[in-house]
């Protein structure tokens, strides 16, 4: 028994049926369009929804990137980019400058990217309305009329409970002044790079079978209120312990032997580059 | 009462049945006062053909046995089920020109944030349980486009200054209430963005009767002081006695007689109310 | 060394994918696939009905790539089949062309065609037979055994073939059965388009069937228990083959005889019955039997009994979790359900970082 995979593993109709789907997410921004999730030799819930984007969109000339909360190197990151060069054989990198496609899971790079990128994020759940309404029935009936007191009022609720919105990754987003988004599990830090972003931005959810978009150029707006305005993480007074970077979102670590907490970059390739570009300069 | 306005609320000729009817259905409901579903198809006739009107600052009252079709009534008008024929017009959305049973979705939700505040029988239809008390009456200012944090507390404090919920359970979850307590939530939630008509369903319903006499002396005096529409569907005749202005009596699915709520009692034209009247101690 | 708390994931996954091949083979035994088609008929029949896919040798190679974690097979196969045109879809299949195997009644003692027992575990006790432990050693004495039983039985194999009545169509003709409309609306297919509610009932039926053996059997279990308003009784459980049949491609009007046949599949196929109540005008009620169906590939019959009660459930309103669509369809199947919750392993350093910050935020002003 032999069996050869096809270019990008799924048959070409798969392909064409999610490239479809996903015209239709661009086309109407920040909507989550339904689509039929195949399954995937990586389990739901690790990346299939980008893993199907990425796969349906990836031609011979791509060069790929995968990062999974910052680490080109993490074990899903890895496991990811195995797969998609065993199914296509196309270049990959870790330099974000490089990468035509970017699939993330929970983090936008640091360096800023360009036009002609395309940034996929893996979104484990799409329906930033489904912790005050779990039925997917009246979800659905929520967007259309945009009604959306729903999302404000969990925000509310954390106010009136805690004294300040206490979201931690996915806080809810505005896109387009029509249609509340979850952006993904990114952290508030990274929400107002999607803003007016210059790349194609595409979430997939696999296990939740929905594709949505930020096309280039899209208004984005964190949700707050107006005398609650949005935050992002507290980064100040904290520096990457290898690059010294600063002003960035970085991982907290904490020395085995002193107990004493320090600070590294989150996003591994930019703390890469800036230590290579370091070298070259010596 | 003398009427030199017109009517806030116009009702014409609304019709809920739940069963899609037959040929027969027609022929054995109307002018049929012993039932109100169809022997052939099962279908339930639960409103036919109610018209009524609501001046401002009245209180109208909707009075009949379990099954009459008056909890139907107004939660068709509050959308929360659909009426299957007739028309209804608000003096305060779009001058009363609009039938409110065929715009949209997105308008059908402005007219439930502004036009109408719902008090349920039962508050889990309308309190997210969960959710701390504050929250629960920021829901519809938020729905009405409220984004200030500040002043929608302001305006819930003031709510509940008004509904006497102490202020130290607001920011506890109704879940944790009494059932007079989160009747009081509800009605500051139905008050929260000053609509012009309140719809209250048997709202004392089930509470003990020291409770039920608060919560009514606090509706009469919220509509003293904010002059507010109100209809107040009852099957309880002291209730409607208390509360209302004028009545409306149904029966299987029909108005019977309506009139001042001072003659009907007194003076009730039709058997059905006269046997209601009479078990009225 | 500064670079090494930035490198380094690839090779320990490396090294764990080693650890994996050393865990396969360390006890110096390697299974061939033909044994575990040959041995492993129960777990054949569960991993092909989950993944639905039906093939016996690829679910076998499945299984051996997987250790024989079912849940790991499953997935193995979704994934295959996604790789996979679909090129045609069969014929309408009648259940009662069925070659069959096993067919029994918990309604009625006679039933037309009588109760075939077949090959079941219902009547065996469940003392683990040791003498299976060196049976391999006497395999001629089996073979044996086999020869024999296929001697004595070949004459009356032919008498099975007879296709046998439907047991719930004695109840329909007494007109005790709610009669329902025959649908001949197009299935939706679930694997081309996601689910939208409300659903109709083919896409019901097919997430039923493909479901979590051990997820149907809970919900199933749940409604027998009061969580759920359905307690039905097996009107007729049959198990065998069944002929598939697609169109013939290339002609341009669809003609029966130029249908071809492309082999047959086994099935296991569960009519339940539950009484109801039927509305005759406002006061009046009378009862009358509904229908709740369950069917999988291979012989899976407790999943398939608890299909038939979940299919019933979600066409009854009720109150109670399995009777609401989006609980169970969204829930059930093994390839959503292991990956969301295996997913948690995970690291999520960075939501971690985000939900630390809000928590030392709140302490903050709570001070």
């Amino acid at each position: 028994m032999n069996y050869e995979y096809n270019f990008g593993f799924f048959d070409e109709g798969s392909k064409r049926e999610i490239r479809r789907t996903i015209l239709k997410a661009i086309a109407i921004p920040g909507y989550q369009v339904p689509f039929a999730s195949r399954e995937m030799p990586i389990a739901r819930g690790w990346g299939t929804g980008g893993l199907q984007i990425t796969l349906s969109l990836a031609g011979k000339g791509d060069v790929l990137k995968v990062i999974d909360q910052g680490s080109d190197e993490s074990v899903n990151a890895v496991n990811i980019k195995k797969l998609v060069n065993k199914t296509t054989g196309i270049l990959e990198t870790i330099d974000t400058e490089a990468a035509t496609l970017i699939q993330s899971r929970h983090r936008i790079p640091e360096k800023y990217l360009k036009n002609g990128q395309i940034l996929v994020l893996q979104v484990p759940m799409p329906e930033p309305l489904r912790r005050v309404e779990s039925s997917e029935y009246k979800t659905k009936r929520l967007h259309a009329d945009a009604e959306y007191s729903g999302a404000w009022l969990m925000l509310f609720e954390q106010i009136v409970k805690y004294g300040s919105m206490t979201t931690g990754a996915a806080h809810p987003v505005f896109v387009h002044d029509r249609y509340v988004m979850a952006p993904s599990p990114i952290p508030k830090y990274d929400n107002p790079k999607m803003n007016h972003s210059e790349a194609l931005i595409l979430l997939g959810a696999g296990r939740e079978k929905k594709i949505y978009a930020v096309p280039p150029y899209t208004k984005v707006v964190s949700l707050a209120f107006e005398d609650h305005p949005f935050e992002v993480e507290n980064v100040e007074g904290r520096k990457c312990h290898l690059c010294g970077a600063t002003g960035i979102f970085f991982d907290e670590l904490e020395d085995d032997e002193t107990g004493e907490v320090y600070y590294q970059c989150n996003d591994s390739s930019y703390c890469l580059s800036r230590l290579n570009s370091d070298k070259e300069v010596q | 009462m003398t009427h030199f306005e017109e009517p806030i609320l116009k009702v014409r000729e609304l019709s809920k049945k739940f069963g899609d009817g037959c040929d027969s259905c027609n022929s054995l409901i109307e002018g049929s006062l012993d039932r109100n579903y169809c022997p052939v198809c099962g279908t339930i006739h639960a409103c036919q053909k109610i018209s009524f009107d609501l001046y401002r600052g009245e209180i109208l009252g909707i009075v009949g046995e379990s099954g009459s079709g008056k909890s139907t009534l107004v939660r068709c008008l509050y959308f929360d089920q659909e009426a299957t024929a007739g028309n209804a017009y608000i003096k305060d959305y779009s001058d009363g020109q609009e039938n409110i049973f065929s715009v949209t979705s997105q308008k059908k939700r402005y007219i439930r944030d502004h036009i109408f505040g719902m008090v349920y029988q039962n508050p889990y239809l309308s309190l997210k349980m969960r959710f701390t008390s504050l929250s629960n009456v920021a829901e519809k200012l938020i729905a009405a486009g409220n984004r200030n944090v500040g002043k929608m507390l302001d305006r819930g404090h003031q709510l509940f200054d008004h509904v006497n919920l102490e202020g130290f359970r607001r920011k506890d979850a109704p879940a944790t209430f009494s059932g007079g307590m989160q009747q009081r939530v509800q009605i500051a939630k139905a008050l929260s963005n000053n609509p012009p008509i309140l719809l209250l369903d048997e709202v004392t319903t089930g509470l003990d009767l020291s409770v039920q006499a608060n919560v009514l002396d606090l509706i009469k005096e919220l509509q003293r002081e904010l002059e507010i529409s109100m209809i107040v569907v009852s099957h309880d005749l002291s209730v409607i006695r208390m509360l209302a202005d004028r009545t409306i009596v149904m029966l299987n699915g029909k108005v019977i007689e309506h009139g001042l709520t001072d003659q009907i009692l007194e003076d009730p034209q039709h058997p059905y109310t006269q046997q209601l009247v009479h078990s009225l101690l | 060394m500064a670079y090494v708390a930035v490198k380094g994931g690839t090779i320990a996954i490396e090294e764990s994918i080693k650890r994996l091949k050393y865990e396969r083979l360390k006890k110096r035994g390697i299974l061939d696939v033909k044994n575990i088609e040959a041995g492993m008929r129960g777990l054949i029949d569960q991993v092909m009905s989950e993944s639905s896919m039906y093939c016996e040798e690829l679910a076998a190679l499945a299984i051996k790539h997987a250790e024989g974690s079912p849940e790991e097979a499953v997935f193995l196969l979704r994934a295959f089949r996604s790789t996979l045109p679909r090129k045609h879809y069969s014929k309408v299949v009648n259940s009662e062309d069925m070659r069959i195997e096993r067919r029994i009644s918990a309604s009625f003692k006679n039933i037309p065609g009588g109760q075939i027992l077949g090959a079941a575990y219902d009547y065996t006790h469940r003392l683990i037979d040791f003498s299976l432990v060196n049976d391999h050693q006497s395999i001629a004495a089996e073979m044996q055994w086999l020869d024999n039983y296929l001697t004595d039985y070949q004459p009356q194999e032919e008498a099975v073939v007879l296709r046998m009545p439907k047991v719930l169509d004695y109840l329909r003709n007494q007109g005790l059965m709610i009669n329902y409309e025959e649908n001949n609306e197009e299935p939706k297919d679930i694997t081309k388009e996601s689910l939208k509610f409300p659903t109709v009932r083919s896409e019901r039926l097919q997430i039923l069937t493909r479901g979590q053996t051990g997820a149907v059997t809970a919900l199933g279990y749940a409604s027998l228990r009061g969580f759920g308003s359905v307690h039905p009784t097996v009107g007729e459980l049959r198990i065998g083959q069944l002929p598939i049949f697609i169109s013939n491609p290339l002609a341009s009007e669809t003609n029966e005889d130029d249908d071809f046949y492309i082999g047959e599949i086994k099935v296991t196929e569960v009519e339940t019955i539950i009484s109801t109540s039927v509305k005759k005008g406002r006061s009046k009620t009378e009862l009358k039997f509904d229908i709740g169906y369950g069917i999988c590939y291979g012989q899976n019959e407790t999943k398939a009994v608890a299909m038939s009660i979940l299919d019933r459930c979600l066409e009854t309103k009720d109150d109670a979790p399995t009777h609401d669509e989006e609980f169970v369809l969204y829930h059930i199947d093994s390839v959503e359900a292991t990956g969301f919750i295996s997913h948690l392993k995970l690291p999520h350093y960075v939501t971690f970082q985000s939900k630390l910050d809000s928590v030392r935020k709140t302490q903050k002003e709570a001070k």
